[in-house]
């Protein structure tokens, strides 16, 4: 093609035609809870489809690698599975997902090995950490963080030509067990009995992006393994692509269809500050230069080669490197992220820019690689950043081709000079959530929704966590949608809800013009961040939700596109309209602050009083939208619950 | 750099940036599309046989490498960092300072 000349679209358009898919067990999504879920159900014995925006060989949050694997009690550990929870639950004041996080706790183990069993590779089998602390000599696993209480896991979890990585395993295991795949296949509305909110899921719509067909699928239990929302409060509409931790395409399609089929959610109304990770001017993330995330434990260094002083959880100084590396006096064990004291991990001290302003620090810093042990430069430049998600192809690689050598070189810090350090809160870059904090759906035990036949896992749960917690979710999902299955009565589509949603779908299609993609998603977000942004009051999110039904209710019905691609982030940022609306309901459900929930009304200023100590709760029942409460720990006693219901569970670790 | 004097001009909006988040070889790829497993469906397939797929979405990728790593011919695919993007480090020994 040269300049000038109109491309035809490469991919035979076939909008409107229609295409029928009866299985089992449905699941939406094909990242790592998806596929996972997949696999268990179709290791029981029943027909399972997946469905995924993208080529599932690598596709999803997960599917550009993992580093390693969190939460995970093992023979090497002390923790057991109730001990895990400890660090999450106190650091989130108690909002967080204490029914999936323990499932993850009971059989993150056994997915680890499995994955094992599938070709991927979770140990040092070339010894090549031989005598290293992280190391464990019989087993050879490597651990991260704390290598004491050995419960997190560094894993080799990319690739997919020479080296087999995680989500590979899992493709091929899927195709081996004959899941059906539809890829590039968006999911986009769940169908239910009778077409009724709140009826039994029996199925679902899906778009294909790049031809325009219409795929109806029947099923008697429906999974939901999609991601969680993005781009609320920030649009970038170019430039955006480095400092995101997901692909665009993770984007709430799962919690707008789920929403609107009758589903009920928790946390909505809690957001978090990332501020590396959202702009467009942020450092390009986890670039290793300022001895966190991946790189915990690394030197930091003045422009003279002074050394920034650790300090452990309580503030008090670290004397030698190997304490960067395991709780101090008083703490039980740590755990990455934490912010209570008890678990909180070693870090670079809080008040370094005062250090700096009395003239006892030069700028600028920098991360001292050479100047660290061979074995620490080695696991995290050499394993740990090559497989972390997205990192070997734009870090290691290029690093690698411009000259960068961690033995000689020193990358400069940008985060310490430009921010507190560590300090991840900064009003105006608010976002849905990260890991482990965001709003999504509510399970029982055996993490079906309160819609019958509609499952859940990963990051379609509220709370959810990352790689560790979607497989292990994933797994024990795959496995309660079958026995559903064996049980469930035949699924019957309502043909009328499938014509009101081909209609829905096709109509940015036939518009000639009108409002395209991005301006939605800015439009959006504006009105996100100024009427539920860092200051809340019910008058301001009235009128946020007023402006958003506005939108939906006139603007939406101009939406344009002109091909399939377009079409699918059309329908993107109609998703992201709904979960705006989703999010101001748990928002106006909330009267009061919430230090926990990063939640502030100026109306309602009391921070977390007794009294609000409780979910806020979201559904919607014949169109009308309900907030309820739900109390923490509403999933009850952890252990005698999760027995009770996997009596027949054989894993490696079962108590 | 060509004679621009005689150069036909065509009218197009801006484009996105950055524009090329990746670059291909064409010496060395073969356009065989197996890196249009790309997770954004950035990449679409060239009409002309053999060559390398066109960045169509360039303002959608999110630098994950998927490309990269589906691309069965080593070099004919790499990540290009936007500007901002590009990170510096110095040599411990002497100094010397160096960009991405």
């Amino acid at each position: 093609m040269s300049k000038g000349e109109v491309m035809e679209w490469p991919y035979p358009i076939r909008y409107e035609v229609e295409r029928e898919v009866a299985v089992d067990v449905l699941v939406l999504g094909g990242g790592i809870a998806g596929c996972w879920a997949a696999i268990s159900a179709a290791r029981k014995g029943v027909k399972v489809a997946v469905v995924d925006k993208g080529d599932i060989v690598i596709s999803g949050a997960g599917g550009a690698g993992c580093d390693h694997w969190l939460n995970c009690p093992n023979p090497c550990s002390p923790l057991t599975a109730e001990e895990v929870l400890e660090w999450e639950s106190k650091s989130n004041g108690g909002y967080f997902n204490g029914l999936s996080r323990y499932i993850a706790a009971r059989e993150s183990y056994d997915t680890l090995l499995e994955y094992e069993k599938l070709g991927a590779k979770i140990r040092d089998t070339e010894d090549e950490f031989k005598g290293a602390a992280f190391r464990d000599e019989k087993t050879k696993f490597l651990f991260a963080y704390d290598y004491v209480n050995k419960y997190v896991f560094r894993i080799w979890g990319a690739g997919t030509q020479k080296a087999l990585g995680f989500k590979r395993a899992l493709y091929d295991e899927c195709k081996r067990l004959g899941v059906e795949m539809y890829e590039r296949v968006q999911a986009t509305c769940l169908l239910t009995e009778g077409g009724k909110q709140g009826a039994r899921v029996v199925g679902a719509t899906g778009v294909n992006i790049r031809t325009g067909e219409f795929i109806v699928f029947e099923a008697q239990a429906t999974v939901m393994c999609l991601s969680r929302p993005q781009r609320i409060w920030r649009f970038v509409s170019e430039l955006s692509g480095f400092p995101t931790t997901r692909p665009h395409t993770c984007i709430g399609n799962g919690h707008a269809m789920a929403w609107r089929a009758g589903a009920k959610f928790a946390l909505m109304e809690r957001s978090s500050f990332f501020n590396t990770w959202t702009d467009a001017q942020g450092y390009p993330n986890m670039h290793c230069q300022s001895g966190d995330s991946s790189a915990h434990g690394g030197t930091v260094i003045d422009a003279n080669g002074k050394e920034v002083p650790w300090v452990d959880g309580y503030g008090r100084v670290l004397k030698t490197l190997s304490e960067r590396y395991q709780p101090a006096p008083g703490q039980k064990y740590t755990g990455e992220r934490a912010s209570d004291p008890e678990y909180m991990l070693p870090r670079i001290t809080p008040d370094l820019p005062e250090h700096v302003r009395n003239g006892e620090f030069t700028l600028p810093f920098y991360l001292d690689w050479p100047g660290m042990p061979d074995e620490e430069r080695r696991i995290v430049w050499n394993v740990m950043i090559p497989q972390e998600g997205k990192m070997k192809w734009n870090t290691s690689d290029p690093y690698s081709r411009a000259g960068f050598d961690p033995t000689r070189h020193q990358p400069l810090n940008y985060d310490l000079m430009t921010k507190e350090p560590m300090e991840w809160w900064r009003e105006q870059y608010r976002r849905f959530g990260e890991m482990g904090d965001c709003g999504g759906l509510v399970t029982d035990w055996n993490l079906m929704t309160n819609v019958e036949g509609l499952f859940a896992a990963g990051d379609q749960l509220f709370a959810s966590n990352y790689h560790s917690h979607a497989a292990a979710t994933g797994r024990y999902v795959g496995r309660k949608a079958a026995e559903y299955v064996l049980k469930a009565r035949e699924p019957i589509i309502t043909r009328t809800q499938v014509a009101d949603e081909k209609a829905r779908v096709y109509a940015p299609i036939r518009r000639e013009d009108g409002i395209e993609w991005k301006e939605f998603n800015a439009g959006s977000a504006m009105i996100m961040e100024k009427c539920c942004g860092a200051y809340k009051s019910e008058e301001l999110m009235k009128i946020g939700l007023w402006a958003l039904k506005k939108v939906e209710e006139e603007d939406v019905l101009t939406a344009y596109a002109t091909d399939p691609h377009k079409l699918a982030r059309t329908l993107d940022v109609i998703d992201v309209i709904t979960v705006c609306q989703m999010i101001v309901h748990a928002s106006l459900g909330r009267k009061a602050s919430s230090k926990f929930l990063n939640f502030y009304r100026v109306d309602y200023r009391q921070e977390d009083p007794p009294e609000w100590d409780k979910f806020t709760i979201i559904k919607q029942e014949n169109g009308e939208v309900k907030v309820g409460k739900l109390p923490l720990e509403f999933w009850g006693p952890l252990k005698e619950n999760y027995d009770a219901h996997n009596k027949d569970y054989i894993g490696h670790v079962k108590e | 750099m060509s004679i621009v004097s005689n150069k036909k001009v065509y009218a197009f909006p801006n484009s996105p940036a950055p524009r090329r988040p990746v670059i291909f070889d064409s010496g060395i790829c073969n356009g065989c599309n197996e890196c249009l497993a790309c997770q954004m469906d950035v990449l679409y397939p060239n009409q002309a046989k053999g060559a390398p797929p066109l960045i169509m979405f360039p303002d959608e990728c999110w630098y994950c490498g998927s490309c990269v790593e589906m691309c069965p011919r080593p070099g004919a695919i790499r990540v290009n960092h936007p500007l901002m993007q590009r990170t510096i480090w110095r040599d411990k020994g002497t100094g010397k300072l160096f960009r991405l």
